[in-house]
């Protein structure tokens, strides 16, 4: 085994997904294949290989300090599941 | 021939000629997705009153006598891009209901030259498969034959070029998502060199492997629509400031001189026959044409899905964290606290096969894990990379197969997630090593399925494989046949 | 505290930077507007938006790290730190891990330890969460309000070495950081809007022992005077906590300005895993050696090389340098009236500090908005200088300059203040004030020196002060011979 049923747990949670039962056990299999599958990557000796970011070499991307127009607060929540003068509304944060 | 029949370059020509209006050729093509979506569902969203409506300005331009390039042209966009007031799903629950507050700008760019959006066009989810049938909205059909699937995650644009519903349609393609379908629907599909095109208003599937192209009926077609997205945008910070040629000017009906490499791992043993048959085929042709043909290897092409699967899960993951119901898109009705509106919301408004992906991603990031999965990867990637660096020191194009075979049945395989990995062992290189590459027909099946040739160029050398794509294109007629629907 | 405790602190010290645009996009970062007007697809992380580095975010944070002694990385990589919470839209914050812009520097600070140099681990960028309101109406109570003004604000984060070892320590490295970025101009320094805030990682150690103890970090506090009081609550609370027997637990405290005590942030504490990695939607910043001389050259010259110059070159007191260089504009000020008026640097010095700085005082005003410009307050000197007027009469002309901006020159004319250095006329109210004053011309001559005094005021205040005080005195001291 690759990956445990409870390790799948801790990964949904991290990920923010409230997985139920039958999905939690399909994806422990589905995983652990494609885990198995990957580690074929280890038969490669990659010591001392620099790692590829961007395929294209690319460096200093800039833009000037230039104020852009912006939303008005109705705009920014055209799409706003529970929209609010005050600003997006969620369940209470406690702090 | 009706209007919807026409390429792009015929309707630019019929437009300029008066022989027809834009209004026209904007009813015509709505009237086909009318007549035949209902059995292809290639298309989300059809934007019949604005296209009708951006069709009479663009005949009002064209009568002033002022036409853009594309002033009249009615093109599909693939779901994934920003469209203002159009509502824009990615081919997902959660954004059911989202509508685009801004233009990406490869459609910016396609409006401010007067294309026509006649709508918008199914895909996989988050662009996170080879099928189409990872899609909220119902699977796309393949126009070639209905019970098949055209490809993915580009989908609905090769489906709707090749059902005559669009005469183009851009898409995206992260591991080989516009050449896959182009090659299952028998359309022209480009693939450009990673910086190319702006991905700015792109839903990012994996973001340093997202690329956008054209999908068209014939290469022409191919290089205008390429040159109509093509440049440095300054919204996109992994966007190329090179210049970006004439590509039309550079189509050629020969290859003299051009030298063609065969990859010897893209010619194995699970290579459908057809298949094998189509592209040997073609080899010959570009001979014929005067191209030499050499053998080349890129030895760590059986690394490819791997490292891509790893790679692409683990950007994924973390692009798709902004799907949390917050600011747009769907919110769990049954909510509780904060972290479990979080992960309610995820998890019904996401698909299964996204949330597989996201699963994998958060996995090979996580602590403890990230060298031996994510890092590795990346390396491996530096291998996958210097393969194409090498094999081009002695070729100017690679050429291979697409797909190791034409288009599988709906529901063929998706009971097995890594057997549809392993369909895009030939396209997934191209995206890690970054260059650009496309797919265009080359023959058909026993079964009547197309058959794409793949032909892969230098970085920003899109010109080197659109001219050998258009010779190859004017010594055969594969482009020629339609699919019937 | 029991003195067998060796205090260590670090601290994490967000510097928010004065550019006028977000650190990845073009929306404003002024301060105090409606909810979610500074927004846009790249700071409200709509699907598809991609984040561009600011440049000048770049020159603060070279700026910064030149300043600070730092090295400038050649090259440095922006990564994604992945975690959920609703003032952060994208799902995780863009900043730098592996490869920050700046590392390995140092501040020297002062007190009653001596000198103490103060490692700094590193300097890099960030940007900034939005601002999470909690429901406080009856409809909203079980609500809370997501407002991303803030969100894509640029921050420099400067991670100190745990080399401080008392709450004192902290304050003054604090206060020379703030300082030194305001100086910059990087940094508007207001800690009441958040601009310059801290981290504390504070741990106790039996003295003696080398391997650090366990730390607790206090969050976010927003004066010079709670990062004092917390730490020195929570330098209290862990010793207790060791003394009895127990152990410190590594956590995020609160501190409570209210209560004046740090509290335990339960619950938030849910296992972290981050999960950094490269940003794929931004490319490596790269710091060639030209434009870490370009930046190199728009320094300003600091708090501590002024210092030095102020007593070494100019001859100033420690205390008069510690002043005039507090804070920048001040010391552009000074020297702007050094440059005007050489070879006077302790008569401006004064003035500076004294008049000017009672004036600005008085009226809440900012030395760049004082009506006396350095030309007008060296001319003035001038004057002095001259024995046009008295110090005493500058004063008076001093306040119609500050008054009308006008030049003393003309203020001094219009008003008749020119000093009287005529002998005769002079001579005239001499013989006058001692003619009247003749219980007092005998006690002087009957010993009393100090009465002295009291006929130069008197003659002083004869001549409406226009006099001038060095004739009057030898004048006098010839009668009273």
């Amino acid at each position: 085994m690759k990956i445990s049923r409870s390790e799948v747990e801790h990964v949904a949670r991290l990920a923010r997904l409230a997985l139920n039962d039958e999905e939690l056990d399909a994806l422990t299999g589905d995983m652990d294949a494609i885990l198995a599958y990957v580690d074929q990557l280890n038969r490669l000796k990659t010591d001392g290989i620099v790692p590829t970011a961007h395929a294209v070499p690319m460096a200093n991307a800039f833009r000037q300090d230039e104020v852009r127009p912006s939303f008005t607060p109705e705009q920014a929540q055209t799409n706003a599941p529970a929209p609010d003068p005050g600003g997006f509304r969620v369940p209470r944060v406690i702090e | 021939m009706s209007l919807y029949d026409k390429t792009l370059s015929e309707l630019r020509a019929g437009l300029d000629r008066r022989e027809f209006s834009a209004a026209e050729a904007a009813r015509a093509f709505l009237d086909r997705i009318a007549a035949t979506d209902p059995r292809l569902n290639a298309f989300i969203t059809v934007c019949a009153d604005s296209a009708l409506a951006e069709a009479a300005e663009a005949d009002r331009r064209l009568a002033a006598g002022d036409p853009a390039p594309l002033t009249g042209i009615p093109l599909a966009m693939k779901d994934i891009f920003n469209t203002l007031g159009v509502r824009t799903t990615c081919a997902s629950k959660i954004l059911a209901s989202y509508v685009a507050p801004y233009d990406a700008t490869a459609f910016a760019r396609l409006k401010a030259q007067g294309a026509v959006l006649l709508g918008k066009v199914n895909m996989d989810e988050f662009a996170m498969g080879s099928s189409n049938e990872n899609s909220a909205y119902g699977p796309v059909r393949n126009p070639w034959d209905t019970t098949c699937v055209p490809g993915g995650s580009s989908g609905g644009s090769a489906a709707c070029v090749a059902a005559r519903q669009a005469p183009a349609a851009l898409g995206t393609d992260t591991g080989g998502s516009i050449r896959q379908p182009a090659s299952h629907c028998g359309v022209v599909g480009l693939k450009p060199t990673y910086g190319r095109v702006s991905r700015y208003g792109v839903i990012a599937y994996a973001s340093s492997l997202d690329q956008v192209g054209p999908v068209t009926i014939d290469v022409r077609d191919c290089a205008l629509l390429l040159q109509a997205i093509a440049g440095f945008d300054p919204l996109d910070s992994t966007s190329v400031d090179t210049p970006v040629p004439d590509y039309a000017a550079t189509l050629q009906p020969d290859l003299k001189g051009v030298r063609i490499g065969l990859p010897k791992e893209y010619f194995i043993e699970g290579l459908d026959a057809d298949v094998r048959a189509a592209v040997e085929q073609a080899v010959t042709t570009c001979r014929s044409l005067g191209a030499e043909i050499v053998e080349v290897s890129l030895p760590h092409t059986e690394f490819a899905v791997a490292c891509y699967y790893l790679i692409a899960t683990a950007e994924a993951s973390s692009n798709l964290a902004r799907y949390d119901g917050v600011r747009f898109g769907h919110r769990t009705a049954t909510a509780g606290n904060l972290i479990e509106t979080y992960s309610r919301s995820r998890d019904e408004g996401f698909g299964s096969e996204v949330k597989r992906r996201i699963m994998l991603g958060t996995y090979a990031l996580s602590s403890g894990y990230y060298d031996a999965y994510y890092l590795k990867a990346q390396k491996v990637r530096t291998l996958i990379r210097q393969d194409f660096l090498d094999a081009f020191d002695k070729v100017d194009v690679i050429l291979g197969p697409v797909a190791p075979t034409p288009a599988f049945r709906i529901g063929e395989k998706t009971a097995d997630p890594l057997q549809m990995y392993l369909s895009d062992i030939f396209t997934i290189p191209v995206n890690l090593a970054g260059t650009c590459a496309m797919s265009l027909p080359c023959g058909f099946s026993g079964t009547g399925l197309p058959i794409g040739l793949q032909l892969i160029g230098k970085p920003f050398a899109e010109s080197d494989i659109l001219r050998t794509a258009y010779a190859f294109e004017q010594a055969t007629e594969w482009h020629k046949r339609k699919a019937e629907i | 505290m029991s003195s067998h405790y060796e205090v260590v602190i670090g601290l994490e010290v967000h510097v928010q930077l004065t550019t006028k645009t977000k650190i990845f996009c073009g929306c404003s970062t002024a301060f105090g507007q409606t909810p979610n007007s500074q927004t846009c697809p790249v700071c409200l992380a709509l699907p598809g938006a991609l984040p561009v580095l600011n440049y000048q975010a770049v020159e603060y944070a070279i700026r910064t790290g030149l300043a600070t002694n730092c090295t400038i990385a050649p090259q440095s990589v922006f990564a994604r730190k992945n975690y959920f919470y609703p003032d952060l839209p994208k799902g995780y914050q863009i900043s730098q891990y592996e490869l920050p812009t700046c590392r390995l520097g140092w501040l020297d600070i002062d007190g009653e330890w001596g000198t103490k140099r103060i490692g700094i681990t590193r300097i890099h960028m960030e940007e900034d969460a939005g601002k999470l309101v909690h429901g406080e109406a009856p409809g909203s109570s079980q609500s809370s309000f997501v407002d991303l003004n803030r969100a894509g604000t640029p921050l420099l984060e400067v991670v100190s070495e745990p080399d401080l070892r008392s709450a004192d320590e902290a304050v003054a490295y604090l206060k020379k950081l703030h300082q030194i970025v305001v100086y910059l101009g990087v940094c508007d320094g207001n800690m009441e809007e958040g601009s310059f805030r801290c981290d504390a990682n504070v741990s106790l150690r039996p003295v003696g022992q080398e391997a650090f103890g366990t730390r607790a970090e206090i969050k976010n506090v927003n004066s010079f005077r709670f990062v004092k009081q917390a730490i020195e609550y929570e330098i209290e609370r862990q010793a207790d906590v060791l003394d009895s027997g127990g152990k410190v637990v590594q956590e995020t405290r609160l501190y409570d300005p209210q209560t004046g005590v740090t509290r335990s942030m339960r619950g938030k504490e849910e296992a972290h895993d981050y999960r950094y990695f490269p940003d794929p939607d931004l490319v490596p910043l790269e710091i060639d050696a030209a434009w870490i001389e370009a930046e190199s050259a728009l320094l300003p010259e600091l708090p501590d090389a002024r210092r030095r110059r102020y007593q070494e070159e100019l001859g100033l007191s420690a205390y008069d340098t510690e002043v005039l260089t507090a804070e920048r504009p001040m010391a552009e000020y000074f020297e702007a009236c050094v440059v005007l008026l050489p070879g006077q640097a302790k008569a401006i010095a004064n003035w500076v500090m004294g008049e000017l700085a009672r004036k600005l005082n008085d009226g809440g005003l900012a030395i760049a908005q004082s009506p006396v410009t350095p030309r007008l307050l060296t001319d003035l000197l001038k004057l002095i200088e001259g024995g046009t007027i008295s110090g005493k009469i500058a004063k008076t002309v001093f306040d119609a300059m500050w008054a009308s901006g006008h030049e003393p020159a003309r203020i001094v004319e219009e008003q008749g203040l020119v000093q009287v250095s005529d002998t005769g006329a002079i001579e005239a109210i001499v013989d006058e004030v001692l003619a009247g004053s003749a219980a007092q011309v005998e006690q002087y001559r009957g010993g009393n020196e100090k009465v002295f005094g009291f006929f130069v005021g008197q003659v002083m205040k004869a001549s409406k002060g226009k006099a001038n005080p060095a004739l009057v005195n030898e004048l006098l001291k010839q009668k009273l011979g």
